[in-house]
């Protein structure tokens, strides 16, 4: 992780990440997505299922108990954006160093 | 474009399950070779950047909106296997975390996005950029060519799926004509964010992306030393 305080590009470049997680995603389209309309007008939506977690605290992209949409999108953005860090340097690491 | 759980058989998605297992083991693989020291922490951000902008969705038609695959900007920007790699971490994620996705469709939806989106983007990349005439310019157009091909392929592919094991009974012709069209319109989109994002790459951090390795400075060093052995 100290390598994204030192290096200039990869501090810029989570920083950005965490403007557009935690930011700009409120602003993002809620209109389904290609798939869920293609399936919404040939008449195979209903045939979803409701994902084993959709219950979770983060289910949708919002935290659980938090009213205000806005904090809600742009926190569960930005628990993505550190968890997916934490895990995929572990992981890219990990396989740099095994060689 | 995330498969809900329900919309393709569990046989089928089993299946799928364990194509993916196989191409992202293969890709850890092909993964070590790929990735150095310098590259590792470059690999970490790509993930973290495809995450948050999958969260912006644009819209496209009436009613509808689209959100970036991402196949085609990590393929040039850190190379196919870690870009295999990195499409499938996003994609774990948002199914686990955010319910974004389904738990049994999660080797259709790495299959679509992390091996046929990645895997096509990065061959189209490749034969784009050698058609183009060499240099920095070629690499954001090549890009974006790839990009916009990786859509309605990546989509053509789920319907591959629907029509192993689709759950519904709507003729796979219909399916796959809407599923095309509208795939054909967010692969803009996806262009349009790969070209800029690698631009943007381009002009701060050249010897970073990996698209254009051997074609910046390495070069150049490699004149030098013929120079000298003449």
């Amino acid at each position: 992780m100290k390598e994204f305080l030192k290096n200039k590009f990869l501090l810029a470049g989570i920083l950005v990440s965490i403007f557009v997680a935690g930011f700009l995603s409120f602003y993002a389209s809620s209109s389904p997505d290609g798939l869920e309309k293609v399936a919404e007008d040939k008449g195979f939506l209903d045939t979803a299922q409701e994902s084993a977690n959709s219950g979770s605290v983060l289910a949708d992209y919002g935290v659980a108990g938090i009213d205000n949409e806005r904090l809600s999108v742009g926190l569960s953005g930005l628990i993505g954006v550190v968890v997916t860090l934490v895990l995929s340097l572990v992981i890219f690491k990990s396989l740099a160093r095994k060689k | 474009m995330h498969i809900p759980d329900g919309f393709i058989d569990l046989p089928t998605s089993l299946a799928f399950m364990g194509i993916s297992a196989v191409g992202v083991g293969v890709a850890l693989k092909g993964a070590k070779s790929e990735l150095s020291d310098k590259t590792a922490p470059l690999a970490g951000l790509a993930t973290v950047f495809i995450f948050a902008a999958q969260m912006i969705n644009f819209p496209v038609a009436a009613g509808t909106s689209g959100h970036l695959l991402g196949g085609a900007l990590a393929a040039v920007l850190i190379g196919p296997w870690a870009a295999t790699l990195s499409i499938t971490i996003v994609l774990i994620l948002q199914a686990l975390l955010f319910a974004d996705g389904g738990l049994t469709a999660i080797g259709l939806n790495v299959f679509n996005l992390s091996l046929v989106g990645v895997w096509v983007s990065y061959a189209m990349f490749t034969v784009v950029k050698k058609l183009l005439p060499k240099g920095k310019g070629a690499i954001p157009i090549a890009a974006f060519i790839a990009a916009l091909v990786q859509v309605p392929i990546a989509a053509s592919s789920f319907v591959f799926q629907y029509a192993i094991g689709s759950v519904a009974t709507i003729p796979v012709s219909t399916v796959f004509a809407a599923m095309f069209s509208t795939h054909v319109l967010i692969g803009i989109g996806e262009a349009f964010i790969t070209s800029l994002t690698i631009s943007a790459v381009l002009a701060t951090r050249a010897d970073l992306v990996y698209g254009y390795r051997g074609q910046g400075k390495q070069l150049e060093i490699r004149q030098m030393v013929n120079r000298d052995s003449i």
